[in-house]
């Protein structure tokens, strides 16, 4: 156990050594990826255009895992080889296929990014969280609490402001009884965040039947505006793809940004990471350990729930539904991992994860298994990238770990 | 809850240090702490906070309570009788049914547990037992009664072993967290059966292709009921088969070498490790058996009662979650899982059924359960602010934080 993170209990032995290299998977993902385009040209000639783009986006998932962890150049060939094997597999069946103009156009970029926000807001919640020291399972639950809470506040307020307002502060508060827990109680961040799950489960579907009686959903919600960018007119390709994006959608590239700064060019960003690394070392040099970790536990209940509110009440147009995040907090969690606890890693694992799940909703039109092969993607390949090849670089060394002033 | 009897034969190796120990062992060593008191104390103080959100939101939390313990039969005890028109007889053998898939899923997570493992995957393997138990159950139609349900049952319990057992090799091998892997696996195995249930999936049913559901199970394969019809969703002989799994999960932990092993290594690998005991090979059995026990629960569930399945009860299904509650209301011992089994049995089924709505209705209290059991959790994790309460209202400890402290980090 040498300062290996909560994630990575590994055992070291020659095969798992061998397979966490990051260039064992940068070459599968390599390979897959000139697959991915050969799988819709003849011999193979695959009929239907799911198995290119499902090996293509695999292909994408192992450069991305292997450019944040440490063999850059050989990572971002491997997700443009993947990105350029869908595209010619699209361009190889198109011809046949009528359906496929309906469902890969450049509205897809578009449905991606929306479906991704949630995941980046989340992943990015988790990973001020994990850096600072303190696991957060709870990710879902926070998340669940700034859906509901919301679109009330959006209702009642009269103003899709007071619903961010609300929502971001109904996290905060779950956050801060995980922190309370995980921090002063010291007990089981895990098993806590668990709890807090369950918690906003029972407290949002309560609170729902209690306020709007169960199926009465609100109708004329204020909803978080769309941002259109004048001079993209919807039509043109970059109009279609960005030219209408939710303002929430946007907040989330400027987070991303704005966390990269923080966590890793700043001092704030030091201290962080110190606790997550070595809280008595950071408590030496006078910082408060406690006081970091509360701040970051209570700041990723915000960044989540914001997340869950672009869920409701941007993305969901002002409507809720009982355990409206559907496992989107445990995506998240899996995004920051496959990020590497990096910003931008981060970002990009959720995009792809993004791009997953908006490819599953309008396949399911045509075809509802293929759809559910890209609705499970994404667990898929966390269970696989977390189980065969882990990465060389770990998570913060203290993850995990409560920790005890002297 | 005397399940403590079951704590003390453990094996007599160091303490466990920060570094060594896992989530569920840190955990291990605390719920030596507090005897019975933490467990009562936990579900009292979450009834308590559960009751304030009701009186919080204008019901009458000691109405809703008693409607809820009526609700789930347990009115029964003043009044016992054998007679299901009776409808407090007819509530406990409901409540006596959900009793019967709690104490599999918090076995699942208890056996677990003790091996220093946090199984999350119940839900999950109890799923995979569900969907092969449907399969077996509808496949080999025709087939004598008692083989037919011994190839279901065995086959479920295998399934949800195996898939249990993925979590189990990866950790073993590579060393990927329990916890991921298992989430993971929740939610792939929710997938999966959107896909067998959905359009054209390989078991939807083959009568009407609309509807997202899957076949009944044959005649056959249906588990005898020994309290109620079995048209009326009666009390299947699954009963007894759940309260025989607690006692072969007593007496494997304490009776059985594999037990011994599974013990030491949940209570320190390293230290186990230098005992000549194979941790790797206690991590991917221990997880198995977990796994055995939810997927015998998703058998017992689908040839007791529930025959068929569909698209709609899979977001809906949640008791392999209350597994985790019981297990750590229980402490990971039979009695305690037994007991606390009983209670989330009770209050999962006297939430959803015969409330009177002007008191609080089913879907409030329905949500009240979960509310329940997240504080319950959340408290059995933290039992030194618990203990802290008892020595604060009983003067006997004055210092109860400082000694639950060193206990947590010991």
């Amino acid at each position: 156990m040498s300062g290996a993170g909560i994630w990575t209990e590994r055992f070291d032995n020659p095969a798992s050594r061998r397979l966490r290299d990051p260039a064992t998977t940068g070459y599968v993902a390599l390979g897959l990826g000139v697959f991915s385009a050969f799988l819709a040209i003849p011999p193979i000639e695959a009929r239907s255009i799911v198995w290119s783009i499902l090996v293509g986006l695999v292909a994408a998932f192992f450069g991305l895992w292997t450019a944040v962890r440490g063999r850059r150049r050989l990572g971002i060939g491997a997700i443009v080889l993947g990105l350029v094997g869908i595209g010619l597999g699209v361009l190889a069946t198109r011809s046949s296929t009528g359906n496929l103009e309906a469902v890969f156009n450049s509205s897809l970029i578009a449905q991606m990014f929306a479906s991704a926000t949630p995941l980046v807001f989340g992943a990015i919640a988790g990973m001020f969280s994990e850096r600072s020291g303190v696991v957060n399972i709870g990710l879902e639950g926070m998340m669940l609490m700034g859906a509901f809470w919301g679109v009330y506040g959006a209702d009642v307020g009269g103003s899709w402001v007071v619903g961010l307002l609300l929502g971001a502060a109904m996290g905060g508060v779950l956050a801060l009884v995980l922190a309370y827990f995980a921090i002063h109680l010291r007990a089981d961040q895990i098993v806590g965040g668990t709890a807090i799950n369950f918690l906003a489960l029972g407290i949002t579907g309560y609170f729902f039947f209690q306020l709007y009686h169960g199926n009465y959903v609100p109708t004329g919600v204020s909803t978080i505006p769309n941002v259109k960018i004048p001079g993209l007119s919807s039509g043109s390709f970059l109009g279609d793809a960005i030219g209408d994006l939710n303002l929430m959608i946007w907040a989330g590239f400027v987070l991303v940004i704005v966390s990269y700064i923080v966590v890793f060019k700043t001092p704030i960003g030091l201290r962080i990471r110190a606790c997550g690394e070595h809280p008595r070392a950071a408590d030496t040099v006078g910082i408060n350990v406690y006081a970091v970790r509360y701040g970051c536990v209570i700041l990723s209940g915000i960044l989540v729930a914001l997340g869950g509110v672009y869920l409701s009440d941007g993305f969901g147009g002002g409507a809720f539904n009982d355990n409206m995040t559907a496992g989107r907090g445990f995506i998240a969690l899996a995004a920051m991992i496959f990020g590497n606890w990096r910003p931008f890693g981060a970002f990009g694992a959720a995009l792809l994860f993004g791009l997953s799940s908006a490819i599953a909703l309008r396949l399911q039109v045509y075809s509802a298994s293929a759809s559910t092969l890209f609705n499970v993607l994404p667990y898929v390949l966390t269970l696989i990238a977390v189980g065969g090849v882990i990465g060389r670089t770990v998570p913060p060394a203290a993850d995990g770990k409560p920790y005890q002033k002297q | 809850m005397s399940g403590s009897d079951e704590e003390r034969p453990t094996p007599p190796l160091a303490q466990p240090d920060e570094e060594a120990a896992s989530a569920a062992g840190r955990l291990a060593v605390k719920h030596r702490a507090g005897g019975l008191i933490v467990p009562v104390l936990t579900a009292l103080i979450a009834f308590l906070i559960g009751g304030l959100v009701v009186l919080a939101t204008g019901h009458n939390p000691l109405l809703a309570y008693r409607d809820i313990f009526n609700g789930a039969g347990l009115n029964w005890i003043f009044h016992p009788t054998t007679d299901i028109a009776n409808t407090a007889a007819y509530n406990l053998s409901q409540t006596l049914l959900q009793t019967t898939t709690l104490i599999l899923c918090g076995l699942a997570v208890a056996f677990a547990f003790r091996c220093g493992m946090f199984n999350i995957g119940g839900q999950g393997q109890y799923f995979i037992g569900l969907y092969v138990a449907n399969w077996l159950g509808w496949s080999f139609s025709g087939m004598a009664p008692l083989p037919h349900i011994l190839i279901a049952v065995v086959g479920a319990t295998l399934a949800g072993a195996a898939w249990a057992g993925i979590a189990g090799v990866m950790k073993a091998t590579v060393g990927a967290h329990e916890v991921i892997s298992t989430i993971m696996l929740n939610w792939i195995a929710i997938w999966v059966g959107e896909w067998l249930f959905g359009d054209g999936g390989p078991l939807q049913n083959a009568a009407n292709k609309t509807v997202p559901i899957s076949n009944d199970v044959a005649d056959s394969a249906k588990l005898p009921v020994f309290w109620g019809q079995q048209e009326l969703q009666g009390l299947h002989i699954g009963f007894f088969v759940a309260i025989a799994a607690l006692v072969v999960f007593s007496l494997i932990l304490n009776r059985t070498t594999l037990g011994y092993e599974v013990r030491a290594v949940g209570f320190n690998p390293d230290a186990a490790a230098y005992g000549g005991i194979s941790v790797r090979k206690n991590l991917v059995r221990a997880m198995a058996i977990s796994g055995a026990f939810a997927g015998l629960a998703g058998a017992l569930d689908m040839l007791g009662y529930l025959y068929h399945f569909g698209q709609s009860d899979i977001p809906v299904s949640s008791v392999g979650f209350l597994g985790i509650a019981v297990a750590l209301l229980g402490r990971n011992t039979a009695v305690g899982v037994g007991l606390a089994s009983l209670l989330f049995g009770a209050l999962l089924f006297g939430t959803t059924h015969g409330l009177n709505s002007n008191v609080i209705a089913p879907d409030l209290a329905g949500n009240l359960t979960y509310i329940i059991q997240g504080l319950v959790v959340l408290f059995v994790g933290a039992d030194v602010l618990i203990l802290s309460v008892w020595g604060w209202r009983k003067r006997i400890r004055p210092k109860a934080k400082p000694a639950g402290t060193a206990e947590a980090a010991a």
